[in-house]
Order: structure tokens, then sequence, then C-alpha cells
């Protein structure tokens, strides 16, 4: 059967131009509350629309004309069974999300950090036990020039007072922060490797802390090297581990097989977690990255290092806490 | 039901209807990203060169403030203008493109930021070599980061009907004075012909002189094969005016004598 085109174009171009007409408002204005009795006139519009391209579909007709009926329909479809979340940004969300959301997303996910936990564990031992057992390893264990120095003529140098720190420490704050969550954002996306480069970058991570650790140590500097790296570390660690774990989320939507649910939707229902734990990861590390700049590069005499220790317990024991305790009552069964 | 062609997403409704959305290409969105990515490189300079001004006061806080601008708008520039303008960002703006969900949905937050953060991924070794490979392969051209989120990058499409002037029925048609054999024309020609038929009409103006005269030639065969008119209805007539009348009395419901 070939449609009577002419006619089909004259019968239905007044309820197609008003539901191009309703379309192009919403576009420009997504925020606008529709009436009860506006709405129901868009969706009898869709479905005009829907029924013209059905009787387009079934019968024979001008490309064009079924290319303008889909576009109508594909429009109107995303609008009516698609949900308009507002793109307001507000402050009480905003909160919400970082208090709620963000901490919930970590207990629900706690294997996967769990699991990137002890890849940086295993790293720092062997790193550790790689640098006491071969001393020679150094320069192969830490390939970074301001590292591969003797420890003890470090913290002399620092504790004289004749480092840079403090001089450019808005700049060098600002370098720390963007560049770690990049790294973050790195460990998230290594996920697509199934997990496989996450866990390796969580691994070797964990060898240059602990060959540092252990360098300094050795060298009986363990008091400085905890005042200068638990001040940010307790904050910065684990949002690189965190980072990691939503590396791991993805990876294990990859790879579930679980009921047989299908791939994209797996990885639909990966994403809210993902998005809240890497955000959650953005705040932490502009924190760390403040008080790397403004605390752990002033050592004694200026700042005692009982008191950066302290202020690194400090860091560790509310970010334990927000994890495990933030919008625990409210959270459902 | 035939098999969807590389580069669209064909959705069925609800209600039972289907459609299809045509989806960009790696090239055409290339460029989009190109578009930009000189868009970033242009506000990065235009901020650092603002927050330079402050240098006077102090270097260190410049300093700061321009690292933190680049970060923000080379990481930012995505998840925003994707979020507040409904999957678009100024290159997709000019190249017509638009971010969806793959069901033909508008877009969730949590897509928008996961795809543009895999950028990262999908950039790698460099050039986006690896997200390009990705848009290649994929049936839906989807780099890695639109798989994971579970979008697709539509072609935009704007709302202007078709011009149909070419089947009007007002115009003169020789063939409308024989009602019952236009009538078995209707009956006899298939879909495809009458298709085809159409589209080579309405694309009149497309077609170079030769490849129009030997279309119209064909085509005007096929139909006088179907249903042969008296000699004095398509007298004088050239092939491509006897298939304009065809294709009026099989779309438009005849002409005027």
């Amino acid at each position: 059967m070939i449609v009577d085109l002419a006619r089909f174009v004259e019968n239905g171009r007044p309820s197609w131009e008003e539901l191009a007409r309703v379309l192009t408002a919403l576009s420009k204005n997504p925020e606008r509350e529709m009436s009860p009795e506006e709405i129901a006139r868009f969706h009898f519009l869709y479905q005009k629309a829907s029924s013209d391209l059905s009787r387009l579909h079934a019968q024979s007709g001008d490309r064009g004309m079924k290319s303008y009926l889909e576009t109508l329909v594909a429009r109107a479809y995303g609008e009516i069974h698609g949900s308009r979340p507002s793109r307001r940004v507000r402050l009480r969300d905003a909160a919400a999300w970082f208090f709620l959301a963000f901490p919930r997303a970590f207990r629900r996910r706690f294997a996967a950090f769990a699991l990137c936990f002890l890849a940086v564990a295993l790293g720092a031992l062997f790193g550790a036990g790689a640098l006491v057992a071969d001393p020679q390893a150094k320069e192969v264990l830490l390939p970074f020039s301001h590292l591969l120095g003797n420890p003890s003529e470090r913290v002399a140098q620092e504790e004289s007072g004749e480092s840079d720190a403090g001089k450019n420490a808005a700049s060098f704050s600002s370098y720390l922060m963007t560049h770690n969550i990049r790294v973050s954002i790195f460990a998230l996306a290594l996920g697509m490797t199934f997990g496989v480069g996450t866990v390796m970058l969580m691994f070797y991570n964990g060898v240059i802390l602990g060959a540092v650790a252990a360098d300094y140590v050795m060298a009986g500097e363990g008091l400085f090297v905890t005042g200068w790296l638990l001040p940010h570390g307790s904050v910065e660690i684990p949002a690189f581990i965190i980072a990691a774990q939503a590396g791991l989320v993805l990876a294990g939507a990859l790879l579930s097989r679980n009921r047989g649910i299908p791939l994209a939707h797996r990885l639909r229902e990966a994403l809210p977690d993902l998005t809240a734990l890497i955000l959650g990861v953005g705040m932490l590390l502009a924190w760390a990255g403040v008080v790397e700049a403004f605390f752990s590069q002033y050592h004694e005499p200026v700042i005692p290092y009982a008191a950066k220790i302290a202020l690194g317990f400090l860091n560790l024991f509310i970010l334990v806490w927000f994890l495990s305790r933030a919008g625990w009552k409210k959270e459902a069964p | 039901m035939s098999r969807p062609r590389p580069y669209e997403r064909t959705i069925r409704t609800p209600e039972g209807v289907s459609f299809t959305i045509p989806l960009a290409g790696p090239v055409r969105r290339g460029m989009a990203w190109s578009l930009d990515l000189l868009m970033v490189m242009a506000l990065s300079g235009a901020v650092s060169a603002g927050v330079h001004s402050l240098a006077p006061l102090s270097r260190d806080l410049a300093q700061a403030l321009a690292i933190l601008a680049y970060f923000v708008l080379s990481v930012g520039y995505g998840v925003l203008l994707e979020w507040f303008f409904r999957g678009q960002t100024l290159g997709k703006r000019v190249f017509s493109l638009r971010v969806l969900d793959v069901r033909g949905l508008p877009l969730s937050f949590p897509q928008v930021m996961i795809r543009n953060l895999l950028r990262f991924v999908d950039s790698l070794p460099l050039f986006y070599m690896l997200g390009g490979l990705a848009s290649v392969i994929s049936p839906r051209a989807q780099r890695l980061g639109d798989i994971v989120a579970g979008t697709v990058v539509a072609l935009e499409k704007d709302f202007a009907p078709p011009d149909l002037a070419q089947i009007q029925p007002e115009k003169y048609n020789s063939l409308s004075a024989w009602p019952h054999l236009v009538a078995r024309l209707r009956h006899r020609a298939t879909q495809e012909q009458a298709d085809l038929a159409l589209d080579a009409v309405l694309a009149r103006e497309d077609l170079l002189p030769g490849a129009r005269i030997l279309l119209f030639a064909e085509l005007a065969r096929g139909f006088s094969g179907l249903v042969p008119f008296p000699p004095e209805a398509t007298e004088g007539m050239s092939d491509e005016k006897y298939v304009r009348n065809v294709v009026q009395g099989l779309f438009a419901g005849g002409g005027r004598h």
C-alpha cells in the first residue's frame, strides 16, 4: 500500500508543527514546568506523531518525510521517557552528595577498596624489603632525582631553612592538587584494563612509598619522614586508593557475569558510584594539596614534628570516621 | 527486520514505534573535538593573561590561579558544557552533534562525568588513537568512554519538513484522465519502486544531467511495463515528466487533468 503523501502531510502538518514548537521551547528552557494540560497535550502530540510515523513505516513514503517524523518522535521520546534533572547547582545538593553519596558508595564497594589497599601494602613491603636487602637498588626503585640523595643531608638542609619550602606555597599547592587529581582519574580510567592497570599502579606507588620510608628509617630519620609524609599522606594515600577502588568497580562491571545481567546494564548501575567516588577523591586531594604545601613542607624548628604527626593522625581519624559513619543512619538497608 | 546500517541506532519505543537516530562517525567527531581543543586553549590563554595581571600583588598566587584555571578548563570544559547544554559542547554544536543516552534518552550527570573522565584512556597513547580505533570498530561509533557511560554521539537534525512541492497535485497531470489505470498502477507498483521514483523526483536537482536522463528512462520503462497507458496520455512526454506524473498518481492521489 502506498500512502497518499499529499493528504498525509496536509492532515499531519499542524500537529507536527505544534509538537516541534513544544520541543523547541523545552530545548530553550529545560527548567520550564509544564501545566497538566500542557503535559496531556504534549503526550497527545507525541502519540499522534508516533502513529503517523508508524503508518509511514508500514506504507511507502518519502524518506525525507520519514526522517522528519523520526526526528520529532525521537526528541519527544527523550523528553517524555527520560528524566529531566535540574541543571541548577545548589549548595544543599552538593553537600548531600559529599556527606552522603560519597561515603555510602565507599562502603558499598569496600571489597574493591580492600583489594587496592592490599596492592599498596604489598608494594610498600616489597619496596622496603628490596631497599633493605639491596641498598644499591635505590636508583631503580626511586627514579626521582630529589629522592636519590642522602636522607640525613636532606633533613639537615630542610631543618636549616635553606630549602624553598613556603616561597611558592600557593602555586605548589595548586600543582599538587591538579597533578594528584589527574593521577587519580588515570587510576579510575585504568579500570578499562579489567583492573590490571589499576592494581599495577597501586602496587608501583606502594613500592615507591615503602622504599622512601625504608631509606629514611635506615638513615635514622624516621621521625622526620613521619612528620613529612603523614600530615598530607593520611588523606592523599587513601584518596589514591579510593580512586583505584573506583577503577576496580569499573573493572568489576566489565567482568561480572552475575545473574546474566547485560554489560550495558551493569555499567549503568556502576556509574553513580563511580561518579561519587571520583568526585569525593577530588575533594580529598584538594585538602591534601593544601596541607602538603602549607604544612608538610615546614619542618622543625618552624613546626614541631609532634604537631605535624598529630595533625596527620587527626586527619586520618576524621577520614576514617567520615567514610565509615557519614550517612550511616539514613542509609537504606 | 533489516539489520541497522553502521552508525545508526534504532530504538523501539514502549508505544511500539521504531525510529532511527543517525550517529556521528569518527571524522566529524574528531573535527568537533579539535574545535573544542582550540576553545580550551584560547580560554586558558585568556584566563592566564588575566590572572597574571595579579603578579605585581603576588606572583605565587597568580601562578596558582593559572594552574587551577587550566586544570578546571581542560577537565571541566566537556563535563560542564555537556551537562548544562544537554549533551553539546561548542564544537558539537557547530558540527550539529549531541551526546545522548544509548537508549535515546537525555543524559544523566554520571554519564557526562564518566564519558569525559575516560578521555584519559581514549587519548592513549597519543592523539586519541585508542578512542578513535574503538569508535571505528564499534557499530555505534562509540569510544571507550561512551561504551562505559552508555552514550552515543548523534547527528542533530532540524525540524524542517521536506519540500514536497515536486509532487503536489495542483500541477497538470495527463495520466489522471485515466483514474482506473492510475489505481491499477498503485496496486501493482512495489514499495521499493515507488520509493525509488519518489527519491528520484525529489532529488532531481542533485543529479548530473546524463545520470538523470538514464535514471528516469529506466524508471519510466519499469512503470510502463506494469500498466501501459494509452499513447495519447504520454505523447510527447519526456521520461522524467512521465515518472513525475506517475509519482503524483502514486503519492498525491492523482492530479489535475
